[in-house]
């Protein structure tokens, strides 16, 4: 048996900032919850399950809050699933979402992702202690930036490239409404001179901390065909996992993020990214992770992805706009910012993007990753339903 | 409510765990996992190259550290890499995604893990992190207190008394001398009060254990197990977490989840349920219409071992088990999660004469 046509009807956002200090945890999934069911023109009974994800308790300080949220979220009589894959948690929550329609379990979903980073400091949070780890690292900037260093080194890049991602991206974040950071004073040289704080990572090179929920709800066909507005069909979705470090692993292009591409290219029967792929919105919670990942998912040779950097082909008005939205440079409720990419990708093939809108969008790929450089969850949405 | 119909066969074809006990301090997590993965690969044949999907559950607050799954992914050897994901759930809400990959067809096998260490913290301190942050955590009320509190709900309802609660006990641990994984194993005195009407015998042991089952689909599970446990219908429901606007002496959603599993629509002839207290078999007995003709818990139950994160997906497992052994042709299994019984999985495993 085929599986069911996966649709994307409703997609909803908090207003992304440093502290929500105005709402409870409850209030803040709530909020995000209740802009998707309205997206979608439904309501709460509509929803047959729940699926939500966020990365680590520690950041809130709760243990499991699902099940303190489960009254929140509509879910009391109801499935309620949490899911927890680091970083890469927004995109695997959403992918466990659409299984459950695919598979035909339920028909409608409410699947939701959210991080309340003012209830503690995220960055020592992500700083284990010994003996889990050696005292050398910072936050995740500490452990990504020889990576990134390495890229540098293996590919050639000037060092500007770096600091033109943040500048795009922060630009972008001025036409999103729910961005975090509206920075409408940034410069390329005001990005260029900020401190530098992992090296060769500088402070604008870096993302936010912030409190943030998004929510979507997935239907199957007949849901689709009810919806008040376009719908974004899901075409292809997977997620790949590798060790965090042994011999051989290649920070600057793990193989399971070329894996989980090539899965998703193949569900979804691209053959050409860079030619067939209207725009991306990937998970760069550093500068220099846009080209890396331009690299990794197949949109330039290796080596090669710098150059499009360089060249502008990322810009919005580019001709492979990455990050209309600003991306997790300018938006970063860590547990929500995985499911921020897939639903913003859904926004764009939907025509409902507002200011970040790429022209004649029709196909998006959503991406996200965690740990260290080793989960992956992809989706790729399309304005069309997939054929066959 | 109809029972959800499965679009696919899907069996639980392997089931492995640790011997669960109160300290493991020379194991790490992994350490801990790596002999029960290598016995669930070992009784199938299956290397880690041949699974379709991963799927875990565990607990970074019982860790004590944030991202605690990732070392497990060292034990299963994630290399090259691995379609795989984790829920911050016990392995029984694992096992259930991982159930619905498969029914999409993307996958035909799935290996399945759930582990957890109490030993390191003060889990009934640990516990209470879970609870409604604003305005019950603060008054870091214990998993045996609230617990507590049901029991004597039931017995002010007259569900259930003292007496009643002790043979729950002792039938448990007469029952897990049989079963070598049991950390608490034939019958012991009640002991004094916990809390109120809650005595030592009434609560589960303080443990460390990990579990793990491969679940496969089709004529793929026949080629593995001569007898897989087909799972006939799975679901799981939540409940309020409020407990003040909770029937404590009820679960209506496991009797929900019962229903969309299809546990009424045949007899059963054993239930393993996920009831750290003895106070709480008797809520679920009641909500899956358990008779005094069905073996529950066989195995011991979570009173004989309680390894949180891994407990639910050990009911889940032991069940299989038996099917496996031809010692039970259809049995449920019920795993819980929350402050007294708030969410609840039941699976309904058949297996074919």
């Amino acid at each position: 048996m085929s599986k069911e046509p996966v649709a994307v009807v409703g997609v909803g956002q908090t207003k992304h900032v440093a502290a929500r200090h105005d709402v409870s945890i409850a209030g803040l999934v709530r909020e995000a919850a209740q802009r998707a069911l309205e997206d979608a023109g439904l309501g709460w009974s509509d929803i047959d399950a729940v699926v939500i994800g966020k990365a680590p308790d520690f950041f809130e300080g709760v243990m499991m809050p699902e099940l303190y949220l489960a009254d929140a979220l509509g879910a009391v009589g109801k499935p309620m699933l949490r899911v927890h894959t680091a970083g890469s948690v927004g995109g695997s929550t959403a992918l466990v979402a659409s299984n459950l329609v695919a598979a035909r379990v339920h028909q409608t979903v409410l699947t939701l992702a959210f991080e309340k980073q003012s209830e503690s400091n995220a960055m020592w949070g992500l700083s284990l202690p010994i003996p889990f780890t050696q005292p050398l690292l910072a936050g995740a900037g500490g452990f990504f930036a020889p990576h990134v260093r390495a890229y540098m080194r293996r590919t050639g890049a000037p060092d500007t490239v770096g600091s033109l991602v943040a500048y795009k991206d922060r630009r972008n974040a001025l036409k999103n409404p729910y961005a975090h950071l509206h920075e409408h004073d940034i410069t390329l040289e005001k990005v260029q001179a900020s401190p530098m704080l992992w090296d060769p990572i500088r402070y604008s090179e870096t993302c936010p901390s912030s409190d943030g929920a998004c929510a979507m709800i997935l239907t199957d066909r007949a849901g689709a065909a009810r919806s008040p507005r376009p719908p974004a069909w899901v075409h292809g979705g997977a997620m790949r996992s590798e060790p965090t470090l042994f011999a051989g692993k290649d920070f600057v292009s793990p193989q399971a993020g070329k894996d989980c591409a090539a899965d998703v290219y193949r569900q979804a029967k691209i053959a050409d990214p860079r030619r067939e792929i209207d725009a991306v919105e990937m998970y760069v919670p550093f500068s220099w992770y846009e080209p890396m990942w331009l690299e990794n998912l197949g949109f330039a040779a290796e080596g090669e992805g710098w150059k499009l950097t360089e060249a502008g082909v990322t810009e919005l008005d580019g001709d492979l706009p990455v990050n209309p939205s600003g991306g997790v440079l300018s938006t970063n409720p860590i547990g929500a910012s995985g499911m921020i990419r897939f639903a913003e990708a859904a926004l764009q093939v939907r025509g409902l993007a507002g200011e970040h809108q790429v022209d004649g969008a029709r196909k998006a790929l959503g991406h996200a990753y965690g740990g260290g450089s080793q989960f992956f969850a992809m989706w790729l949405v399309g304005a069309e339903p997939p054929t066959g | 409510m109809a029972p959800t119909p499965a679009a696919r066969d899907v069996a639980i074809v392997a089931f492995a765990q640790s011997d669960h006990r109160r300290r493991t301090d020379e194991l790490s997590e992994v350490e801990l996992l790596m002999p029960v993965l290598h016995q669930v690969l070992d009784a199938t044949g299956l290397k880690t190259s041949d699974i379709g999907f991963t799927c875990s559950g565990s607990s970074d607050y019982l860790a004590g550290r944030a991202f605690s799954f990732t070392m497990a992914l060292d034990g299963v050897g994630a290399w090259p890499p691995i379609s795989e994901s984790h829920v911050e759930m016990d392995g029984a809400w694992a096992l259930y995604e991982a159930w619905v990959k498969i029914l999409t067809g993307e996958a035909d096998t799935a290996l399945v893990y759930g582990y957890g260490k109490s030993s390191p913290g003060e889990v009934r301190d640990v516990l209470t992190r879970q609870l409604d942050p604003y305005y019950v955590a603060p008054l870091w009320p214990d998993s045996v207190a609230l617990a507590a509190l049901q029991a004597q709900a039931l017995i002010d309802a007259g569900e259930t008394d003292e007496p009643a609660l002790a043979a729950v006990a002792a039938r448990s641990r007469d029952a897990a001398s049989a079963n070598s994984h049991a950390q608490v194993r034939g019958s012991r005195p009640q002991g004094d009060y916990v809390v109120h009407p809650l005595r030592t015998g009434d609560c589960p042991p303080i443990g460390d254990g990990a579990a793990a089952v491969i679940l496969a689909a089709g004529d793929r599970a026949r080629e593995l197990c001569a007898r897989p446990a087909w799972i006939r219908g799975m679901d799981h429901r939540i409940e309020a977490h409020g407990l003040g606007v909770r029937d404590l002496t009820d679960s209506p959603s496991t009797r929900l989840a019962g229903e969309r599993a299809g546990a009424f629509e045949l007899p059963v002839d054993t239930a393993e349920l996920h009831a750290p207290f003895t106070s709480q078999e008797i809520v679920l007995r009641k909500a899956l219409r358990l008779g005094d003709d069905v073996a529950v818990n066989p195995s011991g139950g979570a009173l004989a071992a309680n390894p949180v994160m891994a407990a639910g997906l050990v009911r889940l497992g032991e069940a299989a088990a038996r099917i496996h052994r031809g010692e039970s042709d259809r049995a449920l299994a019920h795993a819980t999660s929350g402050p007294c019984l708030q969410q609840n999985l039941v699976a309904v495993l058949e297996g074919e004469s």
